[in-house]
């Protein structure tokens, strides 16, 4: 054991007379570890709100009986196959409006309500009694309690006038539902003895089949393993994840290359070792002992910086989801030990495959090997070879995944494989670039300027290639987000026809709001609108009514629509598709789309097929009066208005102060768009983020490389030096040198880019979110990021070019002094 | 001490074999002060390398006092070396991470050997006393030299092997270096086995032994 610590003590020695070296590893491994583990507690926070909100009081979580038309039913069906022995439990699930916010009721049944119904927040024995005695209680969540501007134990009113029990805060109870007795939820819904659904728990015996007891009038829904809303957040997620990959593929370059280098300096070291006794097997086990002892510090860190990298991307997560796909996340990071263990694993992990390639070589090492300080410069015209040979079986993986894959996760496989395969091919690319320079170059400095730049380039290869991955997903990320920001605004101003729109709490307050909007000369039209819920193909989707108005065919954008489409839509038997669902079910404009409905199948001719950016839901869209016929359960709380523009804000004002409504429940079209826009915008601030990370990583490799690298160029520099060239001219050519391969790989990250850009566009969008945006380059927004790749290798290349200005001359005649 | 027989060792050069030793010879009594010399390409090195259990032989026998080298595993020849044998080499070989006083002491503590007064007595032998906390970047080849024979003395070793110790070394201060080993290796008792060119260095040794188309001529 004393024998194993020595060589530690020597193996560690070497870092603390190569401090930068050290400082290199320790970076590279912090930012990998950081990111990645930051992303990691994003997604784990938003994938266990999803769990709590599927498994609230037995949610999608636990089998259940419905209607088939998805109405209420009577508690009578609940009585009948409770004595038959069926183990169910009634819920009844409605919206009202607490001060002036609409929100989620929930009735459930405390008694009979299943023990199993996944992580559901339970009541206890104790709190039983005065959860179902008079006054009873509304269980809420702590954020929804401030969100409602109220105090535990406060009983505030519906918009109906009725008080709500006393709320009671339950920490696991997720956001924007309030949960109460089924019999004050009936009250409070205005639906006695309605029920929306039976939650089924474990029967003991074999109860009567579903049939004999209720007929056709329920139907047993299974539990899903993945909710709803888990599948459509799974691309954004998946983005995240994509990401948080990338940038830990980022550090780990720059870990292998510090490692690499380290292995190579301490050679002499190893051999020494083994000379002086320490044996193989002891001076290897030392060495991953070493590296896993720095992976696991280095884990601690980063997982520190993860969480503060978290903490500070989640408003924006939040808002994103929330904004996009109703999810509710709370906004406090909360992370569970898993994430801890799982970060330390990463980085562990990491840093062993960072450094493979120079643990093996030290485990095949021959005693006698000759010390051969970056002896991979000599080797580097094979590993050309053999790397652009790999790059060409990459290229034809993400060709082979492009052609025959049909998945979101292959389209980021062509991604990975298209970067991986130029990150690959860089070096040879470089080197044919540098080669041409020295062929062409006249005077003797500019021919060994060239020269040189290719035998630094091994050195740089590695932090070249996180430039190259770092500006192409910028360049790729950068269109995508600036293309889909115009085509979305230009698509919004033709979407958003009305110049009001009005969500009632509920039918009464519909009617009552277009009853008193009749009166006012202000509103020029009334278009009620509605929306029901439905499955085509097994697919949920939303049934979108819309009036029949001119304003509507005017603005409202049709990708693709057969000839009359809007008179075809009128008498209700042919509909719009979203540009998502017709990809999703195949189908196209001249297709029939059958459509179950309480009253039969509703046969619907698709006759145009338009975009519907952010929403994650399959959308149809029908003349409304055909959607309240056909569903005559619609809500009809939608209501838009065309108004003059000098008469908005009177009448909004008039419409709150008369209807108790709040700024959610009524807002000028310049608000919902702006709402639209900045949840747009939000969305992207995390890629941005992310984005940003990654080219600062990047940086930082080139940084460190260069520093890395400094001590090593001194005896390339210093027979120019003793000829007669200055240092400060020595320090400039220095920083043409690197400027000049930063600037090469930037141009060559450009092309990349723009094919990421395409692949973003063509095929993982289309596979996330089923809408296909025209493709766009903006030539500014290029050459601004180039000057971002120079500016970050100016600034990584200012330190060892200024050291080397004003390096003391001894330092560089020593160079001299060592040969013999 | 130690006894060599009929050793011999092929290495493969472009595809052809190259014999290097054809079957040495070689024995060395205790305390016994022995230079070899021989041609560029004689196979000086690889003799001591075998000794040390650097590299392993292709046939014949090496027995360092009772281990038998060329029959030990490479965990085996790693303790040999480092409890029985001292190493010196032309490039120093020291730890550049490890100041002087730790490269000095290093192989001794692996070994579990360390002895502070001897450690302390060979500082003041090799003149190493002001050195001591400074890096091997910042000393002379001969200072270089000095605490390399420092630290392969440090375990009192049963033989020091010395591949061209002074090879990098001017005249006047391989003369020194060369005493200062002389001195050292009498004061310990051990065998001393010196590849030099240097017929001059050579003559300074008990014995001397010319190494000739893979034989002890």
């Amino acid at each position: 054991m004393r024998r194993a610590l020595w060589v530690l003590a020597v193996l560690l020695s070497h870092w603390r007379r190569h401090k930068m070296q050290f400082a290199t590893l320790v970076i590279g491994l912090v930012a990998a570890t950081a990111l990645w583990s930051g992303v990691q507690a994003i997604n784990q926070q938003a994938r266990n709100a999803y769990d709590r909100a599927a498994a609230t009081f037995g949610g999608v979580r636990t089998a259940m009986l419905v209607a088939p038309n998805a109405a209420t039913f009577s508690q009578d069906l609940f009585v009948k196959l409770r004595r038959a022995g069926w183990p169910v439990s009634p819920v009844l699930e409605g919206r009202v409006q607490v001060n002036g916010r609409s929100i989620r009721l929930l009735g459930i049944e405390p008694v009979t309500l299943p023990a199993d119904v996944g992580n559901a927040p339970r009541l206890g024995a104790s709190d039983l009694s005065s959860f179902v005695a008079p006054p009873g209680q509304t269980l809420v969540a702590r954020e929804t309690l401030t969100d409602l501007q109220e105090q535990e134990g406060a009983a505030p009113s519906i918009s109906s006038g009725a008080k709500l029990p006393p709320l009671r805060v339950l920490p696991q109870l997720v956001p924007e539902v309030l949960v109460v007795d089924i019999g004050v939820a009936q009250r409070l819904l205005n639906k006695p003895d309605q029920v929306s659904r039976l939650l089924i728990g474990t029967p003991k015996g074999k109860p009567a089949p579903l049939a004999s007891i209720v007929g056709d009038q329920l139907q047993r829904i299974e539990p899903n393993a993945e909710t709803e809303l888990e599948r459509l957040t799974d691309s954004f997620h998946l983005n995240l994840t994509a990401f948080g990959l990338l940038s830990f593929f980022v550090g780990l370059f720059i870990v292998n290359s510090a490692v690499g280098l380290a292995f190579e300096q301490r050679l002499p070291m190893l051999r020494t070792l083994r000379a002086c006794g320490a044996s193989a097997r002891l001076v290897n086990t030392v060495m991953v002992v070493e590296l896993v002892v720095l992976a696991l510090v280095a884990g601690l860190i980063g997982l520190a910086c993860g969480y503060f990298i978290a903490a500070a991307l989640l408003p924006d997560v939040v808002a994103s989801l929330r904004g996009l796909y109703g999810a509710q996340i709370p906004g406090q990071l909360t992370l569970r030990p898993e994430w801890w263990l799982a970060g330390i694993g990463i980085s562990i992990a990491g840093a062993m495959v960072a450094a493979a390639t120079s643990l093996i070589k030290a485990f095949r090492m021959p005693v006698l090997v000759t010390a051969q300080p970056y002896a991979w410069q000599q080797r580097q015209r094979r590993w050309l070879i053999l790397q652009s040979a790999a790059a060409c079986a990459v290229f034809a993986v993400a060709l082979l995944l492009l052609r025959y894959g049909d998945s979101l996760i292959s389209g980021f496989g062509v991604l990975a494989a298209l970067m991986f395969g130029a990150a690959l091919i860089l070096p040879a690319s470089l080197e044919i670039i540098l080669l041409v320079g020295q062929r062409t170059a006249r005077g003797p400095l500019a021919r060994w300027f060239w020269a040189d730049s290719r035998q630094q380039l091994s050195g740089l290869s590695l932090a070249l290639m996180a430039l190259l991955l770092a500006l192409a997903v910028n360049v790729g990320v950068s269109t995508m987000v600036e293309t889909f920001s115009r085509t979305f605004v230009g698509w919004l101003s033709g979407r958003l026809a009305a110049d009001v729109y009005i969500s009632a709490s509920d039918n009464a307050q519909g009617v009552a709001i277009r009853n008193w909007l009749k009166d006012r000369s202000e509103a020029q039209a009334i278009l009620s609108g509605g929306r029901a819920e439905t499955q085509v193909q097994g697919q949920p989707v939303e049934l979108l009514g819309l009036p029949d108005h001119a304003l509507y065919r005017e603005r409202w954008p049709l990708l693709e629509a057969a000839p009359r489409a809007w008179t075809r839509l009128i008498p209700g038997n042919a509909a719009f598709i979203s540009e998502q669902l017709s990809r999703r079910i195949n189908v196209r404009v001249g297709d029939v789309v059958e459509v179950p409905a309480p009253g039969g199948t509703w046969e619907l001719d698709i006759v145009g097929i338009y975009a519907d950016y952010g929403n994650p839901k399959g959308q149809l869209a029908v003349n409304v009066a055909a959607l309240i016929r056909q569903f005559p359960q619609t809500p009809q709380t939608r209501i838009g208005l065309i108004v003059a523009r000098d008469k908005i804000a009177g009448l909004i004002v008039a419409l709150q102060k008369q209807f108790a409504l709040d700024e959610r429940s009524v807002a000028d079209q310049a608000t919902v768009k702006a709402e639209s826009i900045r949840i747009f915008n939000r969305t992207f601030a995390v890629t941005s983020a992310l984005n940003a990370f990654t080219l600062g990583v990047a940086g930082i490799a080139l940084l460190t490389s260069l520093l890395t690298l400094a001590n090593s160029r001194l005896p390339q520099l210093a027979p120019l030096w003793a000829i007669g060239i200055t240092r400060p001219r020595l320090a400039a050519i220095e920083l043409t040198k690197t400027l000049s391969v930063a600037l090469f790989t930037a141009l060559l990250a450009v092309p990349l880019g723009l094919l990421v850009a395409w692949c973003l566009i063509a095929i993982v969008n289309v596979k996330a979110f089923g809408w296909r945006l025209p493709f766009h380059v903006f030539p500014l927004q290029l050459v601004e990021l180039i000057a971002v790749a120079l500016l970050a290798s100016l600034l990584a290349a200012a330190l060892p070019v200024l050291r080397l200005a004003r390096m003391q001359p001894a330092n560089l005649v020593k160079v001299f002094a060592n040969e013999r | 001490m130690l006894s060599i027989k009929n050793l011999s060792k092929t290495f493969s050069s472009a595809g052809e074999p190259v014999h290097v030793l054809r079957g040495v010879d070689l024995e060395l009594r205790a305390g016994e002060r022995v230079a070899l010399t021989g041609e560029s390409g004689s196979g000086k090195s690889t003799l001591l390398h075998l000794i040390a259990g650097l590299d392993a032989a292709d046939g014949g026998t090496i027995r360092l006092e009772d281990a038998e080298v060329t029959n030990l595993s490479d965990a085996g020849r790693a303790a040999v070396r480092r409890d029985r044998i001292g190493l010196v080499f032309q490039q120093y070989n020291l730890i550049p991470s490890l100041s002087v006083e730790d490269n000095l002491a290093f192989q001794a503590r692996i070994a579990g050997r360390h002895d502070a007064a001897w450690t302390k007595e060979l500082v003041e032998r090799l003149g190493l006393a002001g050195l001591l906390k400074r890096y091997p970047e910042q000393l002379s080849g001969g200072q270089q030299q000095r605490v390399a024979i420092g630290r392969a003395l440090a375990t009192k070793p049963s033989l020091l092997l010395a591949d061209e110790p002074t090879g990098n070394l001017d005249e006047e201060t391989a003369d020194d270096v060369l005493a200062l080993a002389r001195d050292l290796v009498a004061r310990t008792g051990c065998g001393f086995l010196m590849v030099t060119h240097s017929l001059h260095l050579a003559g300074t040794l008990d014995r001397h032994v010319i190494l000739h188309a893979g034989r002890i001529a």
